[in-house]
């Protein structure tokens, strides 16, 4: 059984139906890229598999349990699945390190030694021991974003959601956050990122989902989507990113 | 009427100026913990509460503090509360700071962006915890400036309770005037008294917000 099942979601704001009738499983340790275009419903979708976003219909299961809207099952589903923003969303008035520690005390309830050591770990991990102290505005775009990510991993979740994290970066700062992303899925963590660099995509992801007008349009192997790609709709949007 | 020297008149109104001091405070302290609980269900967003909140405060807002009071203070015992005229004064003085404080913090925690609450509902913090973690202590900061600067109006607020009998400052300086006929002395001096409570917290709410309007965080 896959990790997080989704089966006939469907999503809309209004009379603007945004997700019409989605089917998506993604197994343990997959990197699934979700590509298309602007509005095709890349986020919706996202934040709907951490219960942001509430479905009008369909089923959701992650780690085989069916996530209904009651509070306690979000919050247990939360656990499950972390997320990482296009705007970073730091709290401004805590320091990376108290950025990390913060969930892991008051959610999980850790003693702050423990959560502490988790998000100096992390931290680590994102290559910003030596920024622990900074408050986000005393760090660049590209450093908040890794914080943010390891704000996420010290969660501990089963499964990452991405949502177009280097978007809002200057392009010098890509990279760093890239290469962070890249070791993880590297490390076995499955993530499902929304994403417009399409190298990134070909080499990193194991699955590519291209979406389009709420439907996912077509999916399969990288390598294979982008050099050959089945639906005209595709073809024209890689077409249009060369 | 020369029985009554300055400094007599002074130290009348003193006295009477603790129980300003005194009705300011607690109506603050009360008002600003009932407004809590207001922004707090306000916040969590059931629609029938929100309306209900936003009913109270244009109730608060669109009608004089005089009213408020004469309706609390002759509207009680019709429902058989018999209150004094100290009772009554906080009780009003109480829900109309109350209103006042829950829209000034509304608006604070309103500035705090909607990725805040996303990234830490995505942590898995539940509503209290993203209130106390997240939202309140980035809107405390924004809130601070414009709270002191309307306990001023609070303080002023205080001399309606002289209305509905309540010895304070305003109260006593009419008491004071009848028994020596020197109006503009008396009324003189409880000005005076006034100014010094409220010049220093507008003061202090200045200082406050040229403080937090340099500090991002
Ligand atoms: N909260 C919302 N309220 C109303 N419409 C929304 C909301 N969020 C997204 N939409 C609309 O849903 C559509 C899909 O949006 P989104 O999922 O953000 O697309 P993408 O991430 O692929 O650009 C867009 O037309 C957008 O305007
Ligand atoms: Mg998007």
């Amino acid at each position: 059984m896959s990790l997080v099942e989704l089966h006939a979601i469907h999503k809309s704001f209004g009379a603007l139906e945004v997700l019409k009738g989605i089917d998506l499983s993604i197994d343990e340790g997959q990197v699934i890229a979700l590509i298309g275009k602007s509005g095709s419903g890349k986020s919706t979708l996202l934040r709907t598999i951490n219960g942001l976003e509430a479905i009008d219909d369909g089923v959701i299961m992650v780690d085989g349990k069916k996530i209904s809207e009651r509070d306690t099952d979000l919050l247990a589903l939360r656990l499950q699945v972390g997320m990482v923003f296009q705007q970073f969303n730091l709290f401004p008035h805590y320091t990376a390190l108290e950025n990390v520690m913060l969930s892991p005390q008051v959610v999980k309830k850790q003693s702050k030694a423990e959560a502490r050591e988790i998000a100096e770990e992390m931290l680590a991990k994102v290559g910003l021991a030596d920024k622990m102290m900074h408050y986000p505005d005393q760090l660049s775009g590209g450093q908040q974003q890794r914080v943010a990510i390891a704000r996420a991993l010290a969660m501990k979740p089963k499964v990452l959601l991405c949502d177009e994290v280097t978007s809002a970066l200057d392009p010098e700062l890509v990279n760093e956050v890239l290469a962070v992303v890249r070791q993880l899925a590297e490390e076995g963590m499955t993530l499902v990122m929304v994403t417009h660099e399409m190298r990134f995509a070909r080499e990193v992801c194991d699955k590519l989902v291209f979406m389009h007008q709420g439907r996912i349009h077509e999916t399969g192997d990288p390598e294979e989507v982008f050099s050959n790609p089945k639906t005209p709709e595709l073809s024209s949007f890689v077409g249009g990113l060369a | 009427m020369s029985e009554f020297s300055l400094w007599d008149i002074v130290y009348n109104l003193l006295l009477a100026g603790r129980w300003t001091v005194l009705l300011s405070l607690t109506a603050f302290v009360l008002g600003g913990i009932v407004g809590l609980l207001l922004l707090m269900v306000r916040t969590a967003g059931n629609p029938w509460v929100v309306r209900f909140v936003r009913g109270y405060v244009e109730l608060f807002q669109g009608t004089p503090l005089l009213m408020q009071l004469f309706i609390v203070f002759f509207g009680l015992p019709l429902i058989g509360l018999d209150v004094s005229p100290w009772v009554a004064a906080t009780f009003g003085l109480t829900l109309f700071t109350s209103a006042f404080l829950t829209e000034i913090w509304r608006g604070c925690v309103e500035s705090v962006g909607k990725g805040q609450w996303e990234a830490s509902a995505s942590l898995g913090m539940n509503f209290t915890q993203q209130m106390r973690y997240i939202v309140l202590p980035q809107a405390l900061r924004i809130a601070i400036p414009p709270t002191v600067g309307f306990s001023v109006q609070v303080v002023k607020g205080t001399a309606v309770a002289s209305i509905i009998g309540f010895v304070e400052l305003t109260k006593a300086g009419t008491m004071i005037t009848n028994a020596t006929y020197a109006p503009f002395t008396v009324y003189g001096c409880v000005a005076v008294m006034y100014f010094l409570i409220c010049y220093p917290l507008s003061l202090f709410a200045r200082h406050l917000e040229g403080k937090f309007r340099n500090v991002a965080r």
